[in-house]
């Protein structure tokens, strides 16, 4: 702090610290405070707000744990979310390899601009599109129907399946360029040193350069996870019958039942316990925070 | 314990680039063989050659008389030492060593025990739990040494290992290699610009330049015979009269300079009539106040004396304002030169050579 203060003068050091303050505070510490509030009331007609009924509770959560639907809902969600995660991860850690160490590097822009360009259309955009390249007399029943690799047409979008290929779809590239980044702050000379040294391609991976992008893996699998639990557009739109993804209970409780207290406490629920799920695979993998922070 | 490498009329091309040109070279088992040249000259392409991260395009690379073309670096019995020694940093410094025999199956105890062995043989007794970064520059290189050897290779590839290292260390490490070689009597390969290195530690140098190998043999021959130009300058110093060769015979010649005519031997190719250089070392001319009888001798002038201990260098022009160099022998019972002294520099016929240009790389 001192540091700062003498390089930079009080004006702009002032200006440097109360940013991040003011964004940290006032648009993340500050709505939660909120949110928090308001799962601890009971809804109430208006003529009762402040009266003798008004008082801080925790009705609202043993309404979430009396629940087995919405309980079984919240698990689905975290179940198919990890699998969204891995899905990402294994299709990221190759393509990230092969982009760091593998591809020509005049031609990785061209390759990273590829992979950019569907992130130009918004995110309802691309469900939307899924929802018509999936749909059951849709292109890629067309497709498989027409060069002989089906003989009738696949329902797709049935139970998980279509919204896991919405999030994987969409998430992917979260995976992919923390990963990428680590693999590429890897010294090529370890990778050619265990090769040297007798390792098969696979004993190359496992023991270096995974390892060394572990930070990578981590940040990745913990943004798509988070990421694609707290997804509400993709499981809306791609969701089939029996599908139910946590958020839109969330969504249910103050846009349908407009109880905005009782989806507070879902909602709050949601953040704790999938940041708990993600401490814990942290510490089940070894993996430190300050490490995903590099 | 070791094996002979043999480099068949080796090229490798870089695109329309020729890196390393028709090298051909035997190196013996149990060899310590030092691949020296400039930066650019083409040997670290052939160090990669013999581990196998590229294949020669022309040519094959033999070790123990068996093609190695086509065979990747874990299946070869070679080893590379690289540059920056890319030791794993996630690792502890006993895991680095072993991770050789890890990959081959081996039990945890085995690759402790030999891990444990590898420490003692290169000094390094009570490092092995410690992590990468917590070792000096020199403790690096012992590890990196230990974990090549864990593998038990037939050859040895070791990439300028030495050259992060300040100048102290870096002498001591010279000999330890040279020890640990002796030791293990694995055919050693090494790579190297700095010429001290090289004909210190090696049974025989190969001098390289624009890829191609331009002399190969002991540390002597290199010093005292160099076939080129290239060599001659590039190991060691010399005083240097270009010219044109004007009498020839068994070996001896005159070349007439613009400093005058002076008798020396005949590099290989050298001939009547060659435009060529005459290279005379500065440890083999000598300085007289009064003319020598057999001539080869230009006056000059003492400009510069620097005492080095037991040796003094002495830098002399000449009338026309040429700068030769003149390294005397430390003698306590001789009267010191005196600056400004007006002398002449005379060398015998057999102590300067007339050498012609370096073999040119071609192009692929």
């Amino acid at each position: 702090m001192r540091d700062i203060l003498r390089r930079y003068g009080s004006t702009l050091t002032c200006f440097i610290v109360t940013l991040p303050a003011f964004w940290l505070l006032a648009l993340v510490v500050l709505p939660y405070m909120i949110l928090f509030e308001y799962s601890l009331k009971p809804m109430l007609p208006v003529d009762q707000l402040g009266g003798p009924n008004d008082v801080y509770g925790i009705g609202n959560y043993l309404t979430f744990f009396t629940s087995p639907i919405h309980i079984r809902i919240f698990f689905l969600t975290v179940f198919f979310s990890s699998v969204v995660t891995v899905i990402c991860l294994v299709l990221s850690y190759p393509l990230a390899f092969f982009l760091a160490k593998v591809a020509k590097p005049h031609n990785v822009p061209t390759l990273f601009m590829i992979l950019l360009i569907p992130l130009w259309v918004s995110e309802i955009l691309r469900s939307f599109a899924w929802f018509v390249v999936l749909s059951f007399h849709g292109p890629l029943n067309a497709l498989l129907g027409g060069i002989g690799v089906i003989a009738d047409p696949v329902r797709w979008i049935s139970g998980f399946n279509g919204v896991m290929i919405g999030l994987v779809y969409t998430y992917v590239l979260f995976m992919l360029f923390p990963i990428y980044n680590a693999i590429q702050a890897l010294d090529s000379h370890q990778i050619e040193a265990a090769e040297d040294l007798g390792a098969p391609a696979w004993r190359i991976h496992w023991r270096v350069v995974i390892p060394h992008s572990k930070p990578g893996i981590a940040s990745g699998c913990v943004m798509v996870f988070m990421l694609s639990a707290g997804s509400i557009i993709v499981p809306s739109l791609l969701a089939s019958p029996g599908s139910r993804w946590f958020t839109e209970i969330v969504q249910q409780w103050m846009f349908e039942a407009q109880d905005w207290n009782t989806g507070s406490a879902y909602a709050f629920l949601l953040l704790v316990l999938c940041t708990v799920f993600v401490t814990l695979m942290m510490r089940l993998f070894k993996v430190r925070l300050a490490d995903i922070a590099k | 314990m070791s094996e002979d490498v043999q480099l068949s009329n080796v090229s490798m091309d870089f695109g329309k680039f020729r890196a390393v040109d028709r090298v051909d070279i035997t190196i013996k088992a149990g060899e310590f063989f030092s691949f020296l040249g400039p930066s650019g000259c083409g040997k670290t392409t052939i160090l990669r050659m013999i581990s196998g991260f590229i294949d020669p395009t022309q040519g094959d690379v033999l070790i123990g008389g068996r093609s190695m073309r086509g065979i990747r670096p874990n299946m070869r019995p070679t080893v590379l030492i690289f540059q920056n020694l890319a030791l794993f940093p996630l690792m502890t410094v006993w895991e680095n060593i072993s991770f050789g025999l890890s990959v081959r199956g081996a039990d945890k105890a085995t690759q402790r025990a030999k891990a444990d062995e590898l420490l003692r043989l290169v000094d390094l007794p009570d490092a092995a739990e410690k992590a990468i970064i917590q070792l000096s520059g020199g403790q690096k290189q012992r590890v990196a040494i230990a974990r090549a050897l864990a593998v038990e290779p037939k050859v040895m590839l070791l990439d300028e290992p030495l050259s992060a290292l300040d100048l102290k260390l870096r002498q001591h490490m010279r000999s330890e290699l040279r020890a640990i070689q002796k030791r293990t009597n694995v055919t050693f390969i090494y790579i190297t610009h700095d010429q001290g290195e090289a004909l210190a530690m090696s049974d025989r140098v190969g001098v390289m330049s624009n890829g191609v190998l331009q002399q190969v043999g002991t540390p002597q021959e290199i010093y005292n015979h160099p076939v080129n130009a290239f060599v001659a300058s590039f190991v060691g110093e010399n005083n240097v009269f270009p010219g044109r060769v004007i009498a020839a015979e068994n070996g001896f010649g005159q070349i007439e300079t613009e400093f005058g005519k002076f008798n020396a031997r005949l590099g290989p190719g050298v001939n009547l009539g060659t435009t060529a250089k005459l290279y005379v070392r500065p440890e083999r001319s000598s300085l007289a106040p009064t003319p020598t009888p057999g001539g080869n001798e230009l006056p000059v002038e003492v400009m510069e004396l620097t005492f080095e201990g037991n040796f003094i260098n002495v830098l002399t022009r000449d009338d026309r304002g040429f700068l030769h160099m003149v390294q005397l022998q430390n003698d306590p019972g001789e009267k010191p030169l005196a600056l400004g002294s007006k002398l002449r520099l005379s060398f015998q016929p057999a102590d300067g050579v007339v050498l012609g240009e370096a073999q040119a790389r071609s192009l692929a």
